[in-house]
């Protein structure tokens, strides 16, 4: 890899293998990030892309292969070590701590003192909700509610990554367009690997897509190049998820 | 706005308002003897008044070893069945030491500040210093023991090595320093911290070390190491997601208990002026573990008032009862927790309001006869 490519990509997977249990779950994936643009995961249910999130991370670390973070080797650290190096994680399943408040849960995200103080403007700008809810213990929200908690507890220290696992995943349509909005904003100050089975949404977010499936990558490249392949899409992605085209066409008769 | 809402609602003022049952509570205990002695006319340190001080006493001292339980299993989410291997290597080592340490000291040296003799507060001291070290050694015991095991295999592991320090604690072997079954009786102690002689002493000895605990265990579990605890004990995965070693915290929780359990432990020693096997057995980590359930898991102030259930319904159970009286306190036992799920604290604070709407309509009720 020359070095041109290291600079513009902040994060590199390179082929890496992940075992869970006796499970063969990644068979060779490969990616790669630029620095200051979002980058969509897309793939079926259960092809991988979770586990790729988790192994980046280190939560399910990868028996092969090499994960390159901002110049440096990542595989093999322990979880709290590499989420120090500057990456935050937004799990699915709005992974908050529900004995927790609003304000405890975010202040618990600081990695240096003050982190949470420096950015709690951008972050109740980013979500006003949780400014009025910020007593509220994490049981209390609703699921939209905890869902941007969780993207805002991301947000406490300055990361250079974000990865975002299904972030529209059971919100209402309406709160869809709020998270879409955040993670705009949010694309402005770092660096961001999503996950989403929303296509549209993924579509408006992302300028590079790769896809997984059955463990493998098997397609990267330019967000607009892929709207434009209804084929393509059709089959990595399956029948469930349509172009934006009918969408919109949906969407207008709707209307 | 971020600046104003982070700072909690602190001074005197915000301290005495949030802490006013608690501090009511210190109150009446230090007023009791007093009060007792006037309607009683015993004296201070005679009957039925110094029989109340040695049932409070005791109350005292396990409320601690109670709350030092709720920081591991309220607030840290560790099942530990071991608990009792603190308190009593606490209790052993204060045993241990007057009684075999400290008389040769005493009688062959003198420490001195100019004309201040303080032979006996720098042997005390010591033999506090070795309580701590006792005690963070038993929590590094099964902390460590802990890293890789969770759930049932990890309670299943505590209970093994509770029971290792209770069969050490009665093994014949040691029987020299020990007496082994029979436990170490006849603690030497300094005249003024006598429990026969000077019971008030220790009485108040026993209260202050009460509010000292509260006051530090209520601030630890309310500080920012505190809330990495409990968000430890929720999911220890996420923690590991946003940055945090769990294993640190996981330590951080046993120690601080082991400690408290083991100066509990070591109080225990010198109000009983002995140390037995019973302090380090199972049946002692039961206790403490029925006290936390019966006043509420998590709250701090649950155990204190389940320690005093235990003590002070246990003793008027006993005269009513006789010996039989666990039968029926096991009764009250499963009916409070029947009822009451979270325990007397816990189910107060949650259903706070509802219980407060139904006890005005329960007035209400009346005021319409009238």
């Amino acid at each position: 890899m020359s070095d041109q490519n290291n600079q513009q990509d902040l994060l590199v997977v390179d082929q890496i293998h992940t075992f869970i249990g006796q499970f063969h779950i990644l068979e060779s994936v490969s990616l790669s990030v630029a620095k200051g643009s979002i980058t969509v995961m897309l793939g079926r249910n259960g092809a991988g892309k979770t586990t790729t999130l988790k192994s980046i991370l280190g939560l399910t670390p990868p028996r092969e292969g090499k994960i390159i973070f901002d110049g440096m080797e990542i595989q093999g650290k322990r979880a709290f070590n590499i989420a120090n190096l500057g990456i935050g994680y937004v799990p699915e399943h709005r992974a908050i701590f529900r004995a927790l408040s609003v304000l405890e849960n975010l202040k618990l995200a600081e990695r240096k003192k003050g982190d949470f103080d420096r950015n709690a403007d951008f972050i109740f700008n980013l979500f006003p909700d949780l400014k009025r809810l910020y007593k509220l213990p994490g049981n209390h929200l609703s699921g939209g509610q905890q869902q941007m908690l969780a993207v805002a507890r991301a947000l406490v220290p300055d990361n250079k990554l974000l990865l975002i696992d299904e972030p529209s995943e059971g919100l209402a349509p309406i709160l869809i367009q709020q998270m879409m909005e955040a993670i705009r904003v949010l694309s402005e100050k770092t660096t961001i690997l999503l996950v989403e089975q929303n296509f549209i949404m993924a579509s408006q977010l992302a300028l590079n897509y790769t896809i997984i499936d059955d463990g493998k990558s098997v397609q990267s490249g330019l967000m607009a190049d892929l709207v434009n392949d209804p084929e393509l899409i059709h089959h990595y992605l399956g029948a469930s998820i349509k172009t934006r085209k009918e969408l919109e066409m949906n969407h207008e008769s709707q209307d | 706005m971020a600046e104003k809402m982070i700072k909690p609602r602190s001074g005197l003022k915000g301290f005495i308002k949030k802490e006013a049952i608690f501090l009511i509570f210190i109150a009446i205990m230090i007023a009791f003897p007093f009060v007792l002695n006037i309607i009683t006319g015993t004296g201070l340190n005679a009957g039925i008044t110094k029989f109340w001080q040695g049932q409070l006493i005791t109350f005292f001292i396990m409320a601690v070893f109670a709350m030092s339980y709720d920081l591991l299993i309220g607030y840290g989410g560790i099942l530990s069945f071991g608990h009792a291997a603190s308190f009593g290597g606490g209790a052993y080592a204060v045993a241990l030491l007057l009684k075999h340490w400290a008389p040769n000291i005493l009688s062959n040296y003198r420490i001195t500040i100019g004309n201040l003799d303080i032979t006996e507060a720098t042997v005390l001291l010591v033999v506090f210093l070795v309580v701590i070290l006792v005690s963070v050694l038993i929590g590094l015991l099964f902390s460590a023991t802990s890293i890789r095991l969770k759930g049932a295999y990890f309670a299943m592991l505590t209970l093994a090595l509770g029971s290792a320090i209770h069969i050490l604690s009665k093994a014949t072997d040691f029987h020299k320093w020990t007496g082994a079954d029979e436990g170490l009786h006849g603690v030497p102690l300094p005249v003024w911290l006598n429990p026969t002689q000077n019971r008030l002493t220790v009485y108040f000895i026993a209260l202050g070390f009460l509010l000292l605990c509260y006051l530090v265990m209520n601030r630890m579990v309310n500080s920012p190491t505190g809330r990495v605890i409990v968000a430890n004990r929720e999911n220890e995965e996420r923690m590991r997601m946003i940055g945090y070693n769990p294993v640190i915290y996981r330590t951080i929780a046993f120690l601080s208990a082991s400690i408290f359990a083991g100066l509990a432990g070591a109080l225990y020693a010198i109000w009983n002026m002995s140390a037995t096997p019973t302090m380090t057995s199972t049946v002692t980590t039961i206790n403490a573990l029925i006290m936390t359930i019966l006043g509420g898991m998590g709250t701090l102030v649950g155990p204190i008032i389940g320690a005093g259930i235990m003590q002070i319904i246990g003793q008027f159970f006993y005269t009513w009862f006789g010996a039989r009286w666990p039968l029926v306190f096991g009764v009250l036992f499963v009916l409070i927790v029947m009822f009451l799920p979270y325990g007397i604290i816990g189910t107060w604070r949650l259903r706070k309001s509802s219980i407060k709407n139904n006890i005005q309509k329960f007035f209400r009720l009346f005021s319409k006869e009238k």
